[in-house]
């Protein structure tokens, strides 16, 4: 089923869920065409974590900016609740303190300074963060970048969190921390997150589904259900056994 | 200041060399700073004129090249029609437009405001304009994805992450806006350093001349010094500290 595109398409369809229907996409470069998504699904039910791995450049963040609404498919259909970005790079703006990078999405929709304060303090505070609310973005940490710009994200207040390689930048040890950190966040606020990596094992340590993607141009090659208990062991055998499942899927051998 | 001195003591024994008529035509470092001392008076009270005209003017640069600039970035029709005629405004002399423009305006305050920020306003529209398109367009997303209105958007994002090039802009033309206040006073006015030059060469007072335009440099040296440090207390983020944080 191929159906165009309307000039919205983020149409609601029940739950705080996202249907991503054999979407794809094209894109005008100075070499030619290129085809980015060739007939791409998914699914995330409410408040599922469903982690996207593939290969560099096999259209994962056009398949983001899509159910942000961003963009739109050129064919094939796109349906989701209202869903707020956590880009790859932390993008904080360096003339905010860290609180106020924290309420900055409270702020677009038009809050008040002293009001997106208030409402950031406790998440500072619940995020190891209660000593760097008046720090700006150049003396913080990139773990501390990190966890604030998924706060900005969070306060969003959209049900759906599409998060776009958001540990990619940072050393082993520390990304290490922070998957334990995020999946210890979503436990006790739940969303619908879409999230994206290159990271197989960031994929299963995180998501209750995975989905592989082939190279470009990008579609689902193979969905590993991942039922094992929070929080989970990168050690543990199980994991280790998917991770190589997610692997072979890829295309990469040992 | 190796340096300067090393040329100031060129300049004199150059002069020195020449003998004493010529300090008629260039006066010898020793002579300016006597008429530094002697004209005082005279010296400071042009100064105040030709300041107040350089403050006002550059004010009025900065207000006319951010309105520019924010008009430019928001309509590519207002960029296309309106930055050849900025460019063309610059080719105009302003030797040959400061007598116009007493003619139309007077000899008040105005005419010279007008010159100065003429001058100066070009290189705030060009720094502020590149400074509001440099920013990130993942930012500008993430922002859509916030909801954030055109107009949040510009006031969250674009507007601070101009501000440095305001500031930049800024400082170039304090250099220019000096030159544009002496042209200024080289017409219809009776006061100004630019005045005190105009009057000193024919008087055979080119010390007093020179003396004065080394207080114009000074006088430049000393704005572009305060709007550095006006950046610096503004805008802190722009001036990341040195010293490494390391966790």
């Amino acid at each position: 089923m191929v159906e165009a595109p309307p000039k919205e398409p983020r149409e609601l369809k029940g739950a705080d869920g996202v249907e991503v229907e054999l979407v794809s996409r094209m894109f005008e470069t100075k070499r030619g065409r290129v085809e980015a998504l060739a007939g791409m699904s998914l699914r995330a039910d409410a408040h599922e974590v469903v982690a996207v791995v593939g290969p560099s450049g096999c259209g994962k963040t056009t398949l983001l900016e899509m159910i942000c609404g961003l963009q739109a498919p050129d064919s094939g259909a796109v349906r989701a609740a209202p869903a707020a970005l956590m880009p790859q790079r932390d993008l904080l703006l360096p003339w905010l303190t860290a609180i106020d990078n924290a309420g900055l999405a409270l702020r677009a929709r038009g809050v008040g300074r002293g009001e997106a304060r208030k409402i950031a303090e406790p998440w500072l505070a619940r995020f190891g963060l209660e000593r760097f609310e008046r720090t700006r973005p150049a003396e913080l940490s990139g773990g501390m970048r990190q966890r604030v710009s998924f706060l900005r994200t969070l306060l969003a207040g959209k049900p759906v969190l599409a998060l776009d390689e958001p540990f990619a930048a940072l050393d082993a040890i520390t990304r290490q921390e922070m998957q334990g950190w995020l999946g210890h966040v979503l436990e006790s606020e739940p969303r619908t997150v879409v999230l994206v990596t290159h990271d197989v094992e960031e994929a299963v340590m995180l998501g209750d589904r995975v989905v592989v993607m082939s190279p470009r141009p990008g579609r689902a090659v193979c969905e590993i259900e991942v039922t094992l208990p929070r929080p989970r062991k990168r050690t543990d055998a199980q994991v280790v056994d998917l991770r190589e499942r997610a692997l072979a899927a890829l295309g990469v051998q040992e | 200041m190796l340096l300067l001195a090393a040329l100031i003591g060129i300049w004199e024994l150059y002069v020195d060399l020449h003998g004493s008529s010529f300090s008629l035509v260039l006066p010898a470092p020793h002579q300016v700073a006597a008429s530094l001392y002697t004209d005082r008076g005279l010296l400071w009270s042009n100064f105040l004129v030709t300041a107040k005209e350089v403050l006002l003017g550059m004010l009025l640069a900065t207000i006319a090249g951010f309105v520019l600039a924010v008009a430019i970035h928001f309509s590519p029709t207002i960029r296309r029609a309106v930055y050849p005629l900025l460019v063309a405004s610059q080719a105009v002399p302003v030797v040959i437009l400061a007598p116009v423009l007493v003619l139309w305006l007077g000899f008040g305050l105005l005419p010279k405001l007008v010159v100065i920020a003429l001058v100066s306003f070009f290189s705030i529209v060009v720094t502020t304009t590149a400074g509001l398109a440099a920013v990130d367009p993942d930012l500008l997303k993430l922002m859509r994805t916030f909801d954030a209105s055109r107009m949040r958007t510009f006031w969250h994002v674009e507007l601070p992450a101009a501000l440095p090039g305001v500031f930049t802009g800024a400082k170039i033309a304090a250099a220019v806006s000096v030159i544009g206040a002496v042209f200024a006073e080289w017409n219809g006015s009776n006061s100004g350093l630019g005045y005190v030059i105009l009057q000193s060469l024919p008087q055979l007072l080119a010390a007093r001349g020179v003396a004065a335009v080394v207080i114009l440099s000074l006088f430049a040296i000393g704005l572009f010094s305060l709007l550095t440090l006006a950046e610096r207390l503004i805008l802190p983020w722009a001036y990341p500290s040195r010293e490494k944080h390391t966790w």
